[in-house]
């Protein structure tokens, strides 16, 4: 093995313009994203809450369950809705999100097909307030969310999941896109590094540009067999747009918006991240840099809304 | 952004406070920067035996103190039935021994260490060295101030004076033998000397040589020159002191005094003992707490506490520098320097077996435990409570199999391994077996660098001995915490980015 394979200059990174670990914490996170913001963004019932004053559209809440004696009453909640999504509200990295999509014979379907039964759920929503999915292990509050109908068009691009739109917002401008694809190696999670698939998207167009898993490029969907590139997202310029505008909602300067596609609602915002990770540059195979040092330098003192910094965006980034 | 021009002056004026803090350690206390260097402490026993007659006993015995070269450590006199005082008055530094009545054979007892150190500070001068000036008849008077003047023709200083008359003493000429029949070279010289108006005595003085019995004092000249002397040999009129010349009377006294007593001899013997740095100097420093800011002043039940706990910034430097520069993922940011520590206590192949088996067949348990819908907290303990009846039966299976070192493993601390357990197990559920290895193996490797760099004797020496040091870290890592460069990991993370043109 040559080494000389297996690591990129640095010079030649810094010339693509990729933006590393270290810098994305000090110059940007550091920088643009004011602490006390963060936990709007690490409690997403707070985000919920916020995005639902800011007219951001958002899956509707079932209930939450703060305390361990509610959880006895949790069949009663949930007895007429046949699909929801339990999750704890400071989970991160998709921690603790468990998915049902229905039911049968008093059994719950889970996204990968398998049944369990409620028993199986109270001792998730257990472990949910215990802390066991918070970081540091604080105890936590879940929250029950009704089932997003995703969009039909893609259930060919995600295998045994949902596939959520991840978009970089820079000082609210959108300044990169990728889709994450759910694959059995991943077991149903849009997380890249368990092994899903992140699309770039085309900012413009909102057409996939290339797709890798694991950092390395791929073409089809292992599980599915579809060709990747067809991938192209409806309702592009509203989901941009909504993504734009959460940075009025949280007032982070460097975030990241995770949109979905529901199949009645239209885009829709999942949760907010105050430090997006860096594999979206590999996605799109662009790095992100040159797209930030614009927006620092062009857009100090112009005050835009969001649907202006979209279009301002389509302008610039041909 | 904060402005960086105070920052970096920070980072560089604690920099240079932790070096100049080590190179005053260095230079002032003369601690080495290298831990393999020993020092050579002597000790020495002079043994005092006479015949007493009955009557009240008086025994005053001329005792070393720190002189240039040596450094006096501790001493101790024994004699049974004895009253004892270290008597230091104007004079010189003596040993007092009384007894109102003693009879037959007599043995008092003294014991100095001085340790071989060229930085002592020897104690000033109390007394000024008087010149006396003797009268001799004749023919001594002539032949003596005959053989003065010669050596003061052949001579430009105090020193080479001392040499020509030590040489013209000892040539074995007519003259000088006539002297020598009156009184030997020492005191001829001393005598001469005073002639000129020059200050100078003898000393009494002890060849250092290990494992040597019943040696006695020699006699050297010492000479003044300007508030300053020099030692002289006086058969061979070599100047200065030899290393292993130890001064043992030098304040114009007798060696020993001896009041109710006869037949008296004075024997010293000797024996070498090399010590570490660390014990010399701690016992060379021990009393001077007001200015020598070290853990050494601390009592050594602390001090050996310190020993650990300064070497945390040197791990905790290392993960710095592994996921700063290098990008190594970790199960817990500063988790690997606790494994680290505790893979010093157990040393490393007991604790980092022992950490595997006992992490392996928790992570089996808990998977158990993760179905029984337990309390976070309460689960925890189980794990700890596991993690404590395994460890038990490991060190009975190392026992009972005669593998003593396995016993080690019950210095492993519990809560690192049940919350190691505990981690691991729910990065397992949520991230898959893969992320566990990423991160278990990351940690490992992480504490396993940190471990041997933490447990390297150079930098246990110089972390434990230089608190300036800490400064160092500091500023070291305040910098790294400023860098905004790649990863080495990054570099191969974002190569297919450039694979692709």
């Amino acid at each position: 093995m040559n080494w000389f394979n297996v690591f990129a200059s640095p010079t030649t990174l810094a010339s693509k313009g990729i933006l590393g670990m270290n810098q994305r914490n000090i110059a940007y996170i550091g920088q643009y994203n004011s602490r006390k913001s963060y936990p709007l963004v690490d409690n997403k019932l707070k985000t919920k809450a916020l995005a639902i004053k800011h007219g951001i559209t958002v899956p509707a809440l079932i209930g939450v369950i703060q305390e361990q004696h509610e959880i006895r009453h949790i069949d009663t909640l949930l007895e007429q809705y046949s699909g929801f999504c339990i999750k704890p509200a400071q989970g991160s990295g998709g921690k603790g999100i468990l998915i049902i999509k229905g039911k049968k014979d008093g059994f719950y379907i889970k996204s990968n097909d398998t049944m369990v039964d409620i028993d199986f759920l109270k001792r998730h929503v257990s472990n949910i307030l215990a802390g066991l999915f918070s970081l540091g292990g604080k105890t936590d509050v879940a929250m029950i969310e009704s089932l997003v109908h995703f969009d039909p068009r893609f259930s060919n691009f995600a295998y045994e999941g949902v596939p959520d739109t991840r978009v970089i917002v820079f000082k609210g401008y959108p300044v990169m896109a990728m889709m994450r694809l759910p694959t059995a190696l991943s077991d149903g999670k849009a997380n890249l590094h368990q092994g899903a698939i992140g699309v770039g998207i085309h900012l413009k167009t909102g057409a996939a540009l290339q797709a890798v898993q694991f950092d390395s490029v791929v073409s089809i969907h292992p599980d599915t067999q579809k060709d990747l590139s067809e991938l192209c997202l409806p309702n592009w310029d509203t989901l941009l747009r909504l993504a734009a505008s959460c940075y009025e909602m949280s007032g982070l300067g460097y975030l990241g918006a995770d949109m979905i596609l529901d199949q009645h609602h239209g885009p829709m915002l999942l949760e907010l991240n105050a430090r997006p990770g860096l594999s979206i540059q590999v996605a799109n195979g662009h790095g992100l840099l040159p797209r930030l040092t614009l927006i620092e330098s062009e857009c100090e003192e112009v005050l835009r809304n969001p649907q202006e910094r979209v279009e301002y965006i389509w302008k610039v980034f041909e | 952004m904060i402005a960086r021009k105070p920052f970096y002056l920070l980072i560089c004026t604690l920099f240079l406070a932790g070096l100049a803090l080590m190179i005053h350690r260095h230079v002032t206390f003369d601690i080495p920067w290298l831990p393999q260097e020993k020092r050579q402490i002597w000790s020495i026993e002079a043994k005092v035996e006479f015949r007493a007659t009955g009557d009240p006993v008086l025994a005053s015995l001329a005792i070393p103190s720190t002189q240039s070269g040596f450094t006096l450590l501790n001493e101790l006199a024994a004699s049974p039935g004895y009253g004892l005082t270290f008597n230091k008055d104007k004079a010189a530094k003596r040993a007092e021994w009384s007894i109102r009545s003693a009879s037959g054979k007599q043995e008092l007892y003294y014991q100095v260490d001085m340790l071989v150190d060229p930085y002592a500070i020897p104690e000033p001068e109390t007394r000024h060295l008087r010149i006396q000036k003797t009268l001799r008849q004749e023919p001594y008077a002539t032949l003596a101030l005959s053989l003065l003047e010669q050596a003061e023709a052949r001579s430009a200083d105090n020193y080479s004076l001392t040499r020509e008359i030590i040489r013209s003493l000892n040539s074995g000429g007519q003259e000088a033998g006539m002297l020598l029949q009156l009184q030997s070279t020492p005191h001829w010289t001393i005598e001469l000397l005073n002639l000129a108006d020059i200050p100078a005595r003898i000393v009494h003085a002890l060849y250092l040589e290990d494992g040597r019995r019943r040696q006695s004092l020699v006699e050297y000249i010492q000479v003044y020159q300007n508030n300053q002397y020099q030692i002289f040999h006086p058969e061979t009129a070599v100047q200065g002191q030899p290393q292993n010349v130890l001064l043992w009377e030098y304040q114009s006294g007798v060696v020993l005094d001896l009041i109710g007593g006869y037949n008296s001899k004075t024997t010293f013997s000797m024996i070498q003992q090399e010590v570490s740095v660390y014990a010399a100097l701690s016992r060379k420093h021990k009393e001077e707490n007001l200015l020598n800011f070290s853990i050494d002043s601390l009592p050594l039940e602390e001090q050996s506490i310190f020993k650990g706990i300064l070497l945390i910034p040197i791990g905790v430097l290392i993960v710095v520098i592994l996921r700063i520069l290098i990008g190594i993922k970790t199960s817990g940011t500063f988790m690997p320097v606790l494994i680290a520590i505790a893979f010093i206590q157990t040393s490393f192949w007991t604790g980092l077996v022992g950490f595997i088996i006992i992490v392996g067949l928790g992570l089996i348990i808990r998977s158990y435990l993760s179905h029984l819908n337990l309390l976070l907290v309460a689960r925890i303990s189980a794990v700890i409570i596991m993690v404590i009846s395994f460890i038990a039966l490991f060190s009975v299976i190392a026992y009972k199999t005669g593998l003593t070192e396995g016993l080690k493993i019950t210095f492993f601390p519990m809560i690192i391994l049940a919350w190691t357990i505990e981690r691991m197990s729910i990065l397992w559920e949520e991230d898959g077996p893969r992320e566990v290895a990423i991160q278990g193996g990351g940690s490992l490797f992480v504490a396993i660098i940190a471990y041997l760099i933490m447990d390297n004797d150079y930098v246990r020496h110089i972390t434990f001995n230089f608190l300036g040091l800490q400064f160092i870290l500091m500023s070291i890592v305040l910098l790294l915490g400023n860098y905004t460069g790649y990863r080495l990991l990054e570099l191969k993370r974002f190569k297919p980015l450039i694979n692709r043109e």
